[in-house]
């Protein structure tokens, strides 16, 4: 057998006091396509950084070729042979295809950069990823997102890459351009490149990998040729653990409808949604990234205000086109990214929980401090947030106890439906254990919770039923016996499937 | 040097540690006038006569009204290079109504209510129609300029009534313009603090779709508090055109800038979300004193803009490595 191109040997990552990664160990060989598994935060991210040349290792060792290398820098990464497309795309949105394909190492004559060869040499490059039509001289801020990422991997092999690291190179294309994109990884692993593909997508794992090795938990599973192994055994792997332990899942009573949608459609990515949220239910909904739920929630919160379809909430029909008018119906939103849609950073836990409440605690327009304090104390306590009180600015917390600020701050306005994106994105297991807890005891305090996430454990063991979005379209609905990882996980890359 | 104290771990408590911690940055600016005060009038006792300071700080009145609206767009994060040439026009607007004979409230009256116009449009450009605020108050500013200089002809106004003069009086012995300065900074400092309206600009400052998210109607908001700063600015005219007998057609050299260094010296961080007008009120206060100390020291009055520079820079190095140390607080 040949010798593997690439070997990681125990290979851990710290950040401070958490390890993202411990002893991750695989071999990639030449002409091997080799699929990275794991749920978010299992370290595939951090293993890919730390072969990008981005992270440097805690400990372990990388040997390429079988000659042990660091990787300092992204450079060094590149001069080893590897070559990293990352899921956010890093091209140079205003200049040509050319130039970004050539970024940094432009072919020079006389000291001047050599145009010519460096269109040919594009050219060639691109044809050979079957892109004979793409123009070398166009803008990469015009193209489309397949086309980019293409310009991403001719980049890549233009530095002679014998290492290909795909980072969920599918989560943002439509089917045409997936199915391109495989036929171009089938192709380079003919010419023997060695590549790594990061993927949730079973079908197209089982379609292109060769071998496959799961991270759970930051630490190493285990690696299966794909031949032998079925799509149950890698789910089990992934998952591994008995989830129902760790998630304390509390019945309550489910009451009568509170919210209903119908037809709900708003751009691309929110089709004609139609379901029933019941009094004390969580609804979990699962799907890809890209898939839709994070707009649908953004839809029923008046972010992306819906183009047609009905929302009514305890009976009544609503027009949220606003978030002002999502709140004042009864909504609230605890959003993906806590940075970017629910703290005010440099402000304190005390305006940051009052913030949404403002009109109601200041008459005359004047803030009543009582008020305001007294509000602020309660949430405060009632979630249990760690900090020397409500005075602290809350770009001081961690990640769990700013996830508290949040959900407390929208707590304060009595809401009838909570949406929550992603709650213990970030966060570490003993928070997300106390956030969990207290998602369930909201429900039995008689709240119609939301729950978006993409940690299947997490939606399956806390959702009464579970609904599935791909491409935009609710695909499946479980109640929570159904709901088994295998069934979810078909339905939320199903639209394949669905759409042939 | 300037930075404002920020506690490391847990913040103390009682109140003159909170009211430390809130204000740490302007007590600094207060600290150095007062040490400036101490060592120049130990030098030159002249300096520290009551007729040198009422003057001085009157003369430097409008900078700090002007600043009290700079430092509420600031702090929604905004920028208002304009504000300078809006000053230079309202001011011929009200000169050109006070000689003309109309009442004089009504030359007070109407630069006001035209600095609030002025800026409701460029408001709207930034609130609605989304282009930066940099971008329309700089071509706000080349606008208000060129109309000015093509309005006048460059001819000064004189003759203006003696009762117009409003620089010039009074109150309860002390000049108005630093009456006025003093009592528009309580008033606007305690509104922005006590009430919900001042709040949502910090909130709006510190995290935009934060804001929306919970219902706070940001271009409205936007757009209301470029408005208030045309207001201000009119306020500011007011004490800026009525100090001398004529009104110059143009304005003092880079007057914008000097309103923001006040708010930035002041406290107010360039990204938003923090400083208060008592802050840029007392940098304009130093500005004023740091000239004339200049003066009775013997050294070229040339030398300000430098010391205003080196100000700047170092406040704005304090703000950084206050809000990394804030980020990584955890």
């Amino acid at each position: 057998m040949t010798h593997p191109i690439l070997s990681v040997r125990d290979i851990s990552k710290s950040f401070g006091p958490i390890r993202a990664l411990k002893t991750a160990t695989f071999d990639l060989f030449p002409g091997e396509v080799h699929a990275l598994m794991g749920e978010n935060g299992a370290g595939k991210s951090t293993l890919v950084k730390i072969l990008a040349g981005l992270h440097a290792p805690s400990g372990g060792h990388i040997l390429v070729a079988g000659t042990e290398t660091t990787l300092p820098s992204p450079r060094a990464a590149s001069k080893a042979g590897i070559a990293v497309v990352h899921q956010e795309l890093l091209l140079f949105n205003e200049l040509t295809v050319a130039e970004n394909v050539f970024s940094g190492h432009n072919p020079m004559r006389g000291g001047i950069v050599d145009w010519s060869a460096m269109r040919s040499r594009a050219r060639e490059l691109l044809a050979d990823l079957d892109c004979h039509d793409l123009d070398v001289d166009r803008k990469v801020g015009s193209l489309s997102v397949a086309m980019r990422q293409r310009v991403e991997i001719a980049r890549a092999l233009n530095h002679d890459a014998r290492v290909l690291i795909l980072d969920e190179p599918t989560a943002a294309l439509g089917e045409r351009d997936a199915e391109r994109l495989l036929d171009i990884v089938l192709k380079l692993r003919a010419r023997g490149v060695g590549i790594i593909y990061v993927s949730h997508r079973m079908n197209e794992i089982f379609r292109i990998a060769d071998r496959m090795t799961v991270l759970r938990d930051g630490t190493f599973v285990g690696t299966r040729p794909a031949a032998e192994t079925t799509e149950g055994e890698l789910i089990g792997m992934m998952v591994g653990r008995a989830v129902d332990q760790i998630f304390p899942k509390v019945d309550v009573p489910i009451g009568p409808p509170v919210l209903e949608v119908e037809g709900l459609t708003s751009g691309p990515l929110v089709k004609n949604a139609t379901f029933t949220l019941r009094k004390g239910e969580i609804l979990g909904i699962a799907g890809l990234v890209g898939s839709g739920r994070t707009e649908l929630a953004l839809t029923l919160f008046g972010i992306t205000p819906a183009q047609s379809g009905t929302i009514r909430l305890n009976g009544k029909p609503l027009r949220v086109n606003s978030p002002r008018a999502a709140r004042d119906a009864g909504f609230a939103y605890v959003p993906e990214d806590r940075g970017h849609q629910g703290l005010v950073r440099p402000m304190t836990i005390r305006e940051n929980i009052s913030m949404a409440v403002l009109d109601r605690i200041s008459p005359m327009g004047f803030i009543s401090r009582t008020r305001e304090a007294a509000l602020a104390r309660k949430g405060f306590d009632l979630l249990g947030v760690r900090a020397a009180n409500v005075e602290q600015q809350v770009g001081q917390l961690s990640g769990g106890n700013q996830q508290k600020v949040v959900i407390a701050k929208w707590l304060e306005t009595n809401p009838s439906v909570l949406i929550l994106d992603e709650p213990t994105r970030g966060i570490d297991v003993g928070a997300k254990a106390e956030i969990h807890r207290l998602i369930c005891e909201l429900a039995g305090r008689g709240l119609a919770i939301l729950m978006i996430s993409s940690e299947l454990p997490e939606v399956l063991a806390m959702s009464d039923r579970v609904m599935v979005i791909a491409d935009g379209r609710i695909s499946a609905t479980f109640d929570c016996v159904g709901a088994t990882p295998e069934a979810v996980g078909r339905a939320m890359t199903s639209r394949r499937e669905a759409t042939c | 040097m300037l930075s404002r104290s920020i506690p490391a771990e847990a913040p103390r408590t009682g109140a003159l540690r909170r009211f430390i911690n809130e204000y740490g940055h302007e007590i600094l600016v207060a600290l150095a006038i007062a040490v400036l005060l101490i060592g120049v009038g130990l030098y030159n006792p002249r300096f520290i006569s009551s007729r040198n300071l009422t003057s001085i700080f009157s003369g430097n009145a409008y900078i700090a009204i002007a600043a009290i609206g700079m430092t509420m767009v600031i702090v929604i994060r905004e920028i208002d290079l304009s504000v300078g040439a809006l000053i230079g026009v309202l001011a011929t607007i009200s000169g050109t109504i006070a000689v003309s004979g109309a009442p004089v409230w009504f030359a007070w009256v109407v630069p006001i209510l035209c600095g609030m116009a002025i800026n409701a449009i460029t408001g709207v450009l930034v609130a609605y129609a989304r282009i930066p605020s940099i971008v329309v108050t700089l071509g706000m500013m080349a606008v208000l300029q060129g109309a000015l200089i093509t309005a006048t002809g460059g001819t000064w106004i004189s003759n203006l009534p003696a009762d117009f003069l409003l620089a010039k009086m009074t109150f309860a012995g002390l000049p108005m313009p630093l009456v006025w300065a003093i009592v528009l900074t309580i008033l606007a400092g305690l509104w922005m603090r006590l009430t919900r309206f001042g709040r949502s600009l910090y909130l709006i400052g510190g995290n935009a779709e934060a804001a929306r998210a919970v219902g706070i109607t940001v271009p409205r908001r936007i757009v209301a508090v470029f408005m208030i700063h045309g207001a201000f600015a009119g306020l500011a005219t007011l004490m800026f055109a009525t100090q001398l007998q004529v009104i110059q057609s143009t304005t003092p050299p880079n007057l914008e800038l000097i309103v923001i260094t006040a708010a930035v010296i002041g406290g107010v961080s360039i990204l938003g979300g923090t400083g208060t007008v008592f802050g840029s009120s007392l940098a304009a206060v130093l500005f004023a004193t740091i000239g004339s100390a200049l003066i009775f020291v013997n050294v070229s009055a040339y030398w300000l803009r430098a010391c205003i520079g080196a100000l700047i820079l170092l406040t704005v190095m304090a703000d950084m490595v206050r809000r990394r140390r804030a980020m990584k607080g955890h």
